[in-house]
């Protein structure tokens, strides 16, 4: 077991006097910069923005199902509301959070990289998210659109009279970003890695960010070209997807969910990098199987692909490809079990310490186990011709996006908060957040799995009062969500300032990120390192800092 | 030994012996500082190209997709449009297209061989090809224009269900016939994306035809003429698939 050293003491501890924050200044030194870790910078502002616009929505939502009647808004209001939630939170929040913000950050550090291998086209991933984000928020100011999330033909390209343009534009524009980021890592992992960094030396968020990437290069042309499609049906009438002219709007279905579905996946995997990081961190252990998790991520990111018409079953597809389909989503649940299972061996007999990031990864943990599950009840063909369409199932992908991904998001960002700004956030009130996104998640959602069940319709702006006293509950558990999610918006700016001087390895730590300075420099490493030590070899570090304390 | 040592090298600047190549002076003008060596940066950008590559056959799979899908169910429909376009100028078109390789590919060896003169000229003939192919496909789709064959509110199905006199084309059903629209559909969605990857590359090569003046491609930096003819490469392999998909349905 290791030994941990103590801090250095706060009192004198100071930030170093050169860092990426500090090598250059003014705005311009931000907007034009090639450096990942200010790019990753700028994201994380940028995405934060849109996640509480996206937040906005869903509390309208919420408040708008609080009484059984639409007495808010209208249901073309209602439409716009859910459309806009759903937008701006896949495509401006999810795919993006972890990779952009938190990856961009550290992949290159953690592979002994001084930076990614593309800058140029790193900062050109930026931009394309911003005209992305700026052209939704355009469609927003000019009357928002109504088409949900999915874009689904003929009703996005005949029988709507909103900005489905601007808003696929946004999408098209907003996927080459996802796209340039998700080659620029796989060329960076490929090609840049430090002299010893070999392939099963690489932190498990590598490793999953690399799958991810791998969906987002595969995955995402075809969501582009499929848009493209709609766009031109709308505009000069061309009948792809037109069933007045022979085409077949089943096809839309079968390209957008072929994107769609992996998705999930390029939301949740980089989460389930994050979760090995801080579970292993904060119980001092190898992660379990390190192989097994790591070959997971490329499993989950392959089946991920072979998955995307359990969308479809009650859509008309053919009873023998739904069930194939179904057969396909099963096997799934077998590299995401594989994950969960090795990370509870991880803690078992651990050192565990209950540090905020290590909550936010056990309200991850049981929340994704739950969403999981649920899906395999939707992946059952019978079940899911109950269940489709119903509450039942935005309960369960908010328990695997929200509960999961969001959960992973914030573990992260409270994990690396220190070395991305040199200073720790205070600690009794970040254990309050997460505690308080726990509870506020499960009241919001569960009752949502209840009343989904009993018959619920999703995208209805009215409801039967039979179902009130769960969509009160509901309502109630997502204004604790809010607070939950306030809180670090306050605290991680105040800590901005205030907060304690974190030195280089708050956490006694074994990645590469850990052992340079916090904040980093530009060039992240003087001199290129050499890697000697396995992931996650605790005993290492405690070697490393008994030879540092005889130094002294 | 390993692990004290291990940690003084990330702390304290090593022997210089050992990172020679970290002399600032050993480097050639156009590596980027945070790349160890050259051949690690024409490594990375030839892999990000390829990868880039990949992710236009993802791009195009998607419409050959549908284009399979819908070849199948209206197959005699998909014939009688076909034979409605221009083989000659397809061919010609084809022919254009693979020469205009052919000479970016001899630019690419001109930039090798540091010829900067030669480089200029290949770069040219590909430049020039390109307007012809672009040229050529102006004028099909003025005559699907003029015969009312471009889908949308003027589409005519009158050529398909009572071909011209003179014509060998059987007469279509009305059902069948009505979907040759989908068919043009396609054929416009898919030479039209394949144009507009023919006009950004056209722009691309201006800008490299522009910026070899100064020899910076022709004095060991072939990377980005390299990773061009990658990219024109691509965009002729399409062709090779679409000439044949779209105008060549009916040849035994």
């Amino acid at each position: 077991m290791s030994t941990i050293v103590s801090l250095p003491d706060q009192s004198t501890a100071t930030l170093p006097k050169r860092s990426y924050l500090n090598a250059e200044h003014g705005l311009l030194s931000w907007l034009l910069t090639g450096d990942h870790k200010r790019i990753a910078m700028l994201y994380l502002v940028s995405i934060t923005f849109f996640f509480f616009l996206g937040g906005f929505f869903a509390g309208m939502i919420r408040l708008e199902l609080l009484t059984p009647v639409g007495d808010l808004m209208a249901a073309d209001t209602y439409n716009k509301m859910f459309t806009m939630h759903g937008i701006v939170m896949v495509f401006l929040f999810l795919v993006p959070s972890v990779p952009a913000t938190l990856g961009n950050f550290l992949i290159p550090i953690m592979i002994g990289a001084k930076d990614l291998a593309f800058p140029k086209i790193n900062l050109l991933s930026w931009y394309l998210y911003m005209i992305g984000g700026t052209f939704v928020l355009a469609s927003l100011v000019l009357g928002g659109v109504d088409t949900g999330w999915t874009f689904t033909t003929p009703l996005s390209t005949h029988y709507l009279n909103t900005h489905v343009i601007t808003t696929a534009t946004a999408i098209f524009i907003a996927g080459f970003s996802s796209i340039f980021t998700g080659l620029n890592f796989i060329v960076t992992i490929h090609r840049m890695r430090a002299p010893g960094m070999t392939w099963f030396r690489l932190p498990l968020f590598v490793w999953s960010n690399y799958a991810a990437s791998i969906m987002m290069v595969l995955g995402t042309p075809v969501l582009a070209i499929a848009i493209t499609l709609v766009a031109l049906e709308r505009t000069i009438g061309i009948g792809v997807f037109d069933p007045a002219k022979g085409g077949d709007p089943l096809l839309f279905q079968h390209l957008f969910w072929f994107y769609s579905h992996p998705a999930v996946y390029i939301m949740i995997l980089p989460g389930f990098g994050v979760i090995s990081e801080v579970i292993s961190t904060f119980s001092r252990k190898r992660v379990f199987g390190y192989t097994a998790v790591a070959f997971s991520s490329v499993a989950i990111a392959l089946f991920g692909f072979f998955v995307w018409a359990h969308h479809m079953f009650i859509m008309g597809v053919s009873n023998y490809s739904a069930l194939v389909f179904s057969l396909l989503t099963m096997l799934v649940a077998v590299p995401s079990a594989i994950k969960i299972f090795n990370w509870s061996f991880t803690l078992q007999k651990g050192s565990i310490t209950f540090e905020t990031p290590m909550l936010y990864a056990f309200g991850f943990i049981g929340l994704f186990t739950i969403g999981g599950l649920t899906g395999v009840f939707l992946g059952s063909l019978g079940m899911d011709i109950h269940l489709t369409e119903t509450y039942f199932i935005v309960a369960h992908f908010h328990f695997v996006m929200v509960g999961g991904m969001l959960m992973a998001f914030l573990s992260g960002v409270h994990f690396w908060w220190p070395k991305m700004t040199g200073r720790m956030y205070p600690e009794s009130i970040s254990k309050l957040a997460a505690v308080t996104t726990f509870i506020g998640f499960i009241l919001t959602f569960f009752p949502q799995f209840v009343v989904g069940y009993l018959g619920m319709p999703r995208r209805y702006h009215a409801y039967p009062a039979e179902f009130q006293v769960l969509n009160v509950l509901s309502t109630a558990g997502a204004t604790v969500l809010g607070v939950g999610y306030l809180l670090p918006l306050l605290y991680l700016g105040w800590s901005l300032k205030y907060g304690a001087i974190a030195g280089n390895n708050p956490w006694q730590a074994t990645g590469l990120e850990w052992q340079i300075q916090s904040p980093p420099l530009t060039e992240n490493f003087l001199e290129t390192p050499v890697v000697e030590w396995e992931a996650y070899d605790y005993e290492w570090l405690a070697k490393k800092q008994q030879a540092e304390l005889s130094h002294v | 030994m390993s692990v004290s040592s291990t940690f003084s090298e990330i702390t304290h600047p090593p022997a210089p012996e050992i990172h020679a190549s970290h002399d600032v002076h050993d480097h050639p003008f156009y590596q980027r500082h945070h790349f160890e060596t050259a051949e690690q940066q024409r490594e990375a950008a030839g892999f990000g190209m390829w990868l880039f590559l990949l992710t236009e056959i993802m791009f195009f799979g998607g419409l050959f997709m549908a284009y399979l899908l819908y070849r199948n169910w209206y197959y005699d429909a998909f014939v009688a449009a076909s034979n409605s376009i221009s083989v000659p100028m397809g061919l010609t078109n084809t022919i254009v297209l693979i020469t205009s390789s052919l000479t970016m590919a001899m630019g690419v060896w001109a930039a090798e061989v540091k010829n900067k003169k030669l480089l200029q000229i290949f770069l040219l003939a590909t430049v020039v090809l390109g307007f012809a192919f672009l040229g050529i496909k102006t004028g099909e789709y003025y005559d699907k224009f003029a015969e009312h064959h471009v889908p949308g509110a003027s589409f005519s199905i009158a050529d398909f269900v009572n071909p011209p006199a003179g014509s060998k084309e059987k007469p279509l059903p009305m059902d069948m016939a009505k979907k040759t629209e989908v068919y043009f559909s396609l054929y416009f969605a898919m030479t039209g994306v394949h144009a507009l990857h023919m006009i950004i590359g056209i722009a691309i090569l201006i800008v490299l035809l522009w910026k070899s003046n100064s020899g910076v491609y022709t004095s060991g930096y072939v990377q980005p003429i390299e990773n061009f003819g990658l990219y024109w490469h691509f965009v002729d392999i399409v062709w090779i698939f679409l000439f044949p998909f779209l105008y060549l349905i009916n040849r035994h």
